[in-house]
């Protein structure tokens, strides 16, 4: 995001006429009204705001913003963002994109935006699955995945998106869920980021993948499968409502990560780590935590800016222009020209 | 030549074709290029032909490694780097194989016999040398050995064996100088600049090229060669340069944002022949030029159109495959109607093909290359410098009518150079574009039509004129969302009526005149050799004009009747008649082909001959 003079909206000032087309109860309503009920929270100008997308159910969501938008093709939205971005640097940039759009077909584009750390927000939502083409497995989708592609289970294994993010040089990893409550938050903490802001949103498709992400995503339960992330605090899961009784430890003999039994007051003595989310080796350790033996990290799993690519472009721009004249008729006689005067040609014939 | 002065000592030809030939670390470009701006300088006309291989660093000394560099000037008209040179250097036996067919005969050879060693003779596939059979008899031959002279002359500068060899292009540049009495000092100049932080370098260059043209006024003591002088041309007053294809298109693009009064935005992708043009505009930041080199061709071109979309000119260039793979983005801007410029230096195909040759084998692709019905306009530049004023015309539509445009020009054009009229930017038309700032009806309509058909132009950031575009068919005038029949039908029928209504200046005949016998009809880089066969028939009194297309899509409104007033017409392309299968189709007309795919432009001797045919 960009400095900004803040604005008075509403939840209503973001909506759109159109109707909107996901299928009812897909997860992608949720995500839609998270950041609509964001926005006007960031003090955010419809004006100066453009949703980019792909290709997908989730490339739909620009139409239902009341914001500038475009809606581009599969996969290469983050390059129509970045020339977006570098002609209007002062343009607040989401971009909306899928795990095919943006990882498989896209794969390319989102590792170079990533990499070049363009200034804008990245939602990738990810649902384990094609859905407007009917279900086919991607390249996020778990092995033995049942599809019309791989009717006997799909047996390609699947990429980590926030892994891939962290590998191409992301600044800002967040992760949240459709129908959570704190999505919210992790949205407002990526456009706080300056840089190229990646969150994966896990996305509930229930024509195709239905509930893939309950284990960790249903209410029932979820204090001791959902890991929150906050800086500096340390990290402790479980029930709520009986308080915290377990915790991420460092297995300094393996250097892996462990959970311990902690409570909000032992916490220190059993080793719990507190969450640094400018370390970057910690955040690898995060992403990569499985589910199952760990919670689901989730939340801001790393955040620790470096300037921005349009930053760049301007000052190379500048610095190339520099003490130079734009004068077209210069430019066009420059290097070693000659004269010819009037009649003094000499005709050879 | 060499034959022809000997033989009438009092005439000087009109006009002389030199080819320079190496080894492609021999830097026998760098040659050709000094040797073009000494030419210009010195007021003759020309036009040259650099012709390389796609490998760096090819294996020194073998056939594939040839790196060439033909001129041809004179105190006429040129209009193409010659059929066959009158002088071929050979800086070793490879590049006297592989050129030695071109070369007239009686032509001059000059050889570099340092060169030819046992082990470069096999490397050419030499089983004797062909300085020691009667190979080379039906040619002048003057051998001796460069190598050895240029370490020489260099000597007092202290340089390593390998390092003194590097200056043998200078050395033999000193001695092309001299032959054509053309003045050093532009040379001098330049390799002082060149070498501005190796002064040592410079002044080891400046020894070779001094060594060379002292080497000259030797040897014409003792009678090989002959020094000649090739009159000024008489050209219209103005002030001169010398332009290749790529430098003219930048500029052309340069000038154009500037009429259209917006900062350009260029997305590139590394790609033989086009990057030249990124290279030139990267160094122009100074006139509002952000360039961007992408990841790869799609989102370069993808860049460009979000930065149009963002109220800059977007710009995107690559050739042949590199465009194949814009086609699905060039859709988009179709769709969403953005001004857009995609240029194609074209090449030899399909696939990765022939990189460093020339053809002119995407026509279909930039007509019609598209999934649906996807019409942009297409134009065609002729020559370098007429690269510049098209280049020019592409900003204009694209921006006058909303709609992304492509410029064909190719390898040849691209690397070939021609003096030019440096042009006075104040007689330029401008056509600065417009953006909606405020609300075009009761609520926003972001697809309603002006005139001429083009949807408004809004910029992201303007106060409450939000709205949503993409590749999904578009209702008329709101542009949401429609995919129903009727609305399908009429912007299909608004998108293409919108490109087929783009105004064209009338066609004009480059040579002849409306009706007869004969039209010869060309578009891009044939221009020169059909100029000069038309040129050469009318001479002889034959009946044929010449007609030369710049605006390929939409075609000029009077091309139809103009075509139909000869009895025949004849397509000369680097293709396999892709034209001449448009020029049917839209007209009805018997256009016959004539077509070459060798990676080499058509010699002036191929057009004559069939035009000689046609009419017979």
């Amino acid at each position: 995001m960009n400095e900004m003079t803040k604005i008075e909206t509403t939840l209503k000032d973001w909506e759109t006429d159109q109707e909107v087309r996901w299928c009812p109860g897909c997860g992608d309503y949720a995500i839609l009204k998270a950041v609509q009920r964001t926005l006007p929270q960031l003090g955010a100008d419809p004006s100066n705001t453009c949703f980019i997308s792909g290709i997908g159910c989730s490339s739909r969501f620009p139409y239902y913003m009341e914001t500038y938008g475009f809606h581009t093709i599969h996969g290469r939205a983050p390059a129509v963002a970045t020339g977006v971005k570098l002609a209007n640097p002062d343009l607040d940039i989401w971009l909306v994109t899928g795990d095919g759009d943006g990882l498989s077909i896209g794969g390319n584009h989102m590792m170079h935006v990533l990499r070049r750390n363009v200034n804008m927000q990245i939602m990738l939502f990810n649902n384990e699955i094609y859905g407007l083409t009917k279900g086919q497995s991607s390249p996020t989708s778990r092995e033995g995945t049942k599809s019309p592609s791989t009717p006997i289970g799909s047996y390609d294994h699947p990429v980590n998106p926030c892994a891939f993010a962290l590998g191409s040089g992301a600044r800002f990893i967040g992760r949240g869920f459709d129908v959570s409550k704190n999505l919210p938050d992790v949205l407002k903490a990526a456009h706080a980021h300056q840089g190229a802001a990646f969150i994966e949103i896990f996305q509930n498709c229930i024509v195709y993948n239905k509930d893939v992400f309950n284990d960790f995503a249903a209410p029932k339960g979820a204090g001791d499968r959902q890991l929150w992330l906050k800086h500096g605090e340390p990290m402790l899961f479980g029930d709520p409502k009986t308080g915290f009784d377990k915790g991420i430890t460092l297995d300094r003999s393996t250097l892996t990560l462990k959970v311990v039994d902690a409570t909000e007051e032992n916490w220190e003595e059993a080793g719990v780590l507190v969450h640094d989310q400018t370390d970057r080796n910690l955040a690898h350790m995060l992403i990569e935590m499985p589910f199952g033996p760990f919670p689901m990290a989730l939340g801001v799993l790393y955040d620790d800016p470096r300037p921005t690519f349009e930053t760049a472009v301007i000052e190379e721009r500048a610095k190339s222009a520099a003490g130079k004249e734009a004068n077209l008729a210069k430019l066009l006689a420059k290097g070693q020209t000659w004269t010819v005067e009037a009649n003094e040609g000499h005709p050879t014939d | 030549m060499a034959t022809q002065a000997a033989e009438t000592p009092t005439s000087t030809p009109d006009a002389v074709v030199v080819r320079f030939a190496g080894d492609s670390g021999d830097g026998m470009q760098l040659t050709g290029g000094q040797f073009t701006l000494s030419t210009a300088l010195a007021g003759n006309d020309l036009a040259t032909f650099p012709d390389f291989p796609a490998e760096i660093r090819a294996p020194q000394g073998t056939l594939f490694g040839v790196s060439a560099f033909q001129i041809n000037f004179g105190s006429r008209e040129i209009s193409t780097a010659g059929d066959a040179p009158d002088v071929l250097v050979a800086m070793n036996p490879a590049g006297l194989k592989v050129n030695l067919d071109a070369l007239k005969p009686g032509g001059l050879i000059i050889i570099d016999t340092g060169e030819f060693t046992k082990r470069n003779l096999d490397k050419a596939k030499y089983d004797v040398n062909p300085l020691e059979d009667d190979s080379l008899a039906k040619w002048d031959v003057l051998a001796f050995d460069i190598s050895a002279l240029t370490i020489e002359a260099v000597k007092p500068f202290g340089l390593g064996n390998k390092d003194a060899l590097r200056s043998k292009n200078m050395w033999t540049l000193g001695l092309a100088l001299w032959m054509f009495d053309r003045d050093r000092a532009p040379i001098e100049e330049w390799l002082k600049n060149k070498f501005k932080s190796k002064p040592e370098i410079a002044d080891a260059n400046i020894a070779a090229l001094n060594a060379g043209h002292a080497y000259g006024e030797t040897a014409e003591l003792a009678g090989p060669i002959k020094q000649m002088n090739i009159a000024a041309i008489e050209s219209e007053p103005g002030l001169y340069r010398t332009i290749t294809g790529a430098e003219a298109v930048s500029l052309g693009l340069v000038a154009g944002a500037q009429l259209a009064e917006l900062p350009m935005f260029f997305g590139g992708y590394p790609i033989t022949p086009a990057s030249a043009i990124l290279h030139h505009l990267a160094r122009l930041k100074e006139f509002g030029v952000t360039t961007f080199q992408a990841e790869d061709e799609i989102a370069a071109i993808c860049s460009a159109i979000g930065a149009s979309y963002a109220g800059q000119l977007g710009v995107t260039s690559s050739s042949g495959p590199g465009i194949a793979l814009k086609g699905e983005a060039m859709g988009l801007a179709i769709m969403t109607e953005l001004p857009l410029v995609i240029v194609n230096s074209q090449r030899g195909g399909p696939s990765t093909g022939l990189p460093t040759k020339t053809e002119q084998s995407d026509l279909y692709q930039a007509i019609y290359g598209r999934n649906g019905d996807a019409p942009l306009p297409v134009v065609s530049c002729s020559s370098p410098g007429d690269a510049f004023e098209t280049a020019i015309e592409a900003v204009r539509i694209a921006t006058t009518y909303m709609t992304p445009v492509m410029l064909l020009t190719d390898g040849y054009i691209a690397n070939a150079a021609e003096p030019w009229k440096v042009p006075d930017p104040d007689t330029f038309e401008p056509f600065p574009a417009k953006f909606l700032e405020e609300k075009n009806g009761e609520e926003l309509l972001p697809y309603k039509r002006d005139a001429k058909g083009a949807r408004p132009w809004i910029k992201p950031g303007t106060p409450d004129l939000m709205h949503r575009i993409g590749g999904i068919e578009k209702a008329v005038d709101t542009g949401h969302i429609d995919y129903a029949p009727d609305n399908h039908q009429a912007m299909t029928d608004a998108r293409v009526n919108k490109v087929l209504g783009v105004e064209v200046p009338d066609q004009e005949i480059a040579a002849g005149e409306a009706g007869g016998k004969l039209a010869v009809v060309g578009w891009g880089s044939t221009y020169g050799p059909i100029r000069r066969a038309v040129d050469n028939a009318r001479k002889k009194g034959l009946d044929v004009s010449h007609i030369h297309v710049r605006h390929i899509w939409p075609l000029p409104a009077n091309l139809g009747e103009l075509l139909k007033s000869y009895d025949k017409v004849l397509v000369p392309e680097m293709n396999t008649g892709q034209f001449k299968t448009v020029l049917r189709d839209q007209f009805l007309v018997d256009a016959q082909p004539l077509t070459k795919t060798s990676g080499q432009p058509f010699t002036i001797t191929e057009l004559d001959t069939a035009i000689e045919g046609a009419l017979a």
